[in-house]
């Protein structure tokens, strides 16, 4: 069980001003155990920000954080990840140097069986034995590393799994099969949690509770079936970039001899 | 041999040469400028030299999948080891070669090893070289390898030599020369500490059309040790050259990287890339996040990038 009480989270002002910006605001959130939560929200709304202060790469400037009953405030992120905190970063770090399975090692906390490692890559549809000696550097794709930072988490098992925007920068056939493993997770129900943040109409349909998220605030939440009119009706109501008349425009200023 | 050896010289062979008593095969293994023990094999011969010290290893045309072994030790201080090793590797080969340094030392006066390794690569054979050069102990270590590197036609020979720590001082010299569709490979790992300096030159000269090389440098500089790299690569003919620096940088220390290249023909095509920088945060939070300190996290980021 996670709880978030009243965190905020600010970063200096960036416009002049000395009031600082307010990236998450009074926010508070109870993960259950066994809970399947989508995260979603429009950009900027502080979804990656709410992950990283989960997982202790960031630190909220006041509210606690509660993992299991423990209170984890001031715990940094390799005792988090003790404590059984995963998180799947959005932009996944490369190594040179580093194997495949070398960082699925690492993630497992042992060496693990070579057919092990085959299963998570397939779970994550990288369905060739031969990613396992490939270096996670450069030479792979965007889509690739994605995949495998996936698969470090499932290697990870964790207690509480946060994925930031999985579906990014994968392909349709993999994403499928992403999806498919997400559900698998979901329904073993075996008092792990999965936290996804995601945009992906398909993802938020396995959710047991959808949270929105909007200027660091909740908005919102609910079931799929309670969300999903919810969303669109949100998604259409919002500003855009609403049009304005060119009142300061001038055509005779303009030259059009060139 | 075995018990000629203390366990602390037979701990090095093992660092440098993975060696866990005698090896099979070709083999020479020196001590304190002293040959301790040597065996040839029906293709490698190896030989003493005459006129200046050191070893010839001929091996003959059409070997294969044979490897041979000459680790050297030094213990002593205040000892300058020179030694010139020479390679004549027949036509059609396919062979390993472990060499390696290391050194022991304890005393006031530094111990020294220069060696000086050419090759004689015979057309269409292929080389694996892997050398690595390691020291401990509180007296200086000083390490000067000068690997030649003499390709004929079609002959291919992948290099790696590396420096696993403990050395305090290291000019390296290393110089090829490629036949036609001759391939090289040649990677570098450096690791330096406290107040350690290392030098490394490099000059590869394609001279045969469809020759290619491919220079691969890693190294990690930590505390206040120095680190200057001059790869060069020549392009006499339509020929192929990618040169790649990789530093991390640590702490005080600091890094020159000056890759080179030059071309002699409009079909040559060659290419450097450089790059010097810390450990990326990222790297250390992602494994942190896997449940590593940060410490084991930096740990395990250098051992991988020095692979």
């Amino acid at each position: 069980m996670l709880e978030l009480k009243d965190l905020v989270f600010e970063v200096p002002a960036t416009d002049g001003t000395d009031t600082p910006k307010r990236i998450i605001d009074n926010l508070s959130l109870s993960i259950p155990d066994d809970r399947f939560t989508v995260i979603t929200g429009p950009n900027g709304g502080g979804k990656s920000t709410l992950a990283k202060l989960i997982m202790g790469i960031e630190k909220p400037t006041s509210g606690q954080i509660l993992f299991d009953g423990t209170d984890i405030t001031q715990m940094g992120i390799t005792e988090r990840a003790r404590a059984g905190i995963g998180y799947a970063f959005q932009q996944p770090a490369r190594f040179k140097g580093m194997t495949v399975k070398k960082l699925l090692d690492l993630a497992a906390g042992r060496k693990l069986p070579m057919l092990a490692c085959n299963e998570y890559l397939r779970k994550v549809g990288l369905c060739s034995a031969s990613y396992l000696t490939r270096e996670v550097d450069k030479s792979l794709s965007g889509g690739e590393v994605k995949r495998i930072e996936i698969a470090t988490i499932l290697a990870r098992d964790p207690k509480l799994a946060i994925y930031d925007e999985p579906e990014a920068g994968i392909d349709l056939w993999s994403f499928d099969r992403l999806t498919e493993t997400f559900r698998d997770i979901h329904e073993a129900r075996d008092g792990r949690s999965i936290v996804i943040i995601s945009h992906q109409e398909r993802i938020i349909q396995l959710a047991d509770e959808i949270v929105l998220l909007r200027d660091g605030r909740v908005v919102d939440a609910g079931t799929p079936t309670e969300m999903m009119p919810r969303l669109a009706l949100s998604a259409r109501g919002s500003d855009g970039c609403p049009l304005t008349e060119p009142t300061e425009l001038h055509l005779t200023e303009i030259p059009t001899t060139c | 041999m075995a018990e000629e050896l203390t366990q602390a010289e037979r701990d090095l062979l093992s660092q440098i040469a993975g060696l866990h008593g005698m090896p099979e095969g070709a083999f020479n293994i020196r001590r304190d400028g002293e040959l301790v023990e040597r065996h040839s094999s029906a293709n490698i011969e190896i030989s003493t030299k005459t006129g200046e010290p050191g070893i010839d290893i001929r091996i003959a045309p059409g070997t294969k999948n044979e490897t041979v072994f000459i680790p050297v030790i030094v213990t002593q201080a205040g000892l300058k080891d020179v030694v010139y090793n020479t390679f004549y590797i027949g036509e059609d080969c396919d062979v390993r070669i472990i060499a390696g340094c290391g050194i022991h030392n304890d005393g006031h006066a530094a111990a020294q090893h220069d060696g000086i390794h050419t090759f004689h690569c015979g057309a269409n054979s292929r080389v694996v070289y892997v050398e690595k050069h390691y020291g401990e102990g509180d007296g200086d270590r000083i390490l000067n390898p000068t690997t030649n590197v003499h390709m004929d036609e079609g002959a291919v020979c992948e290099m790696e030599l590396t420096q696993i720590g403990g050395v305090t001082s290291t000019i390296r010299d290393t110089n090829a020369t490629l036949g036609p569709d001759a391939r090289l490979v040649l990677t570098e790992k450096l690791l330096t500490h406290g107040h350690q300096t290392a030098e490394s030159n490099m000059k590869v000269e394609l001279t045969g059309d469809g020759s290619s090389v491919q220079v691969i440098s890693r190294s990690v500089a930590q505390d206040d040790s120095i680190q200057v790299f001059n790869p060069l690569v020549i392009g006499q003919a339509a020929s192929r050259g990618h040169v790649q620096c990789d530093a991390i940088i640590m702490g005080n220390a600091k890094v020159k990287a000056i890759p080179g290249i030059e071309a002699a023909s409009e079909d040559a095509v060659l290419v450097h890339e450089a790059a010097i920088g810390k450990i990326a945060g990222d790297q250390i939070v992602k494994l942190e996040t896997l449940g590593l300190t940060e410490e084991e996290a930096e740990q395990e980021i250098l051992n991988d990038f020095l692979n």
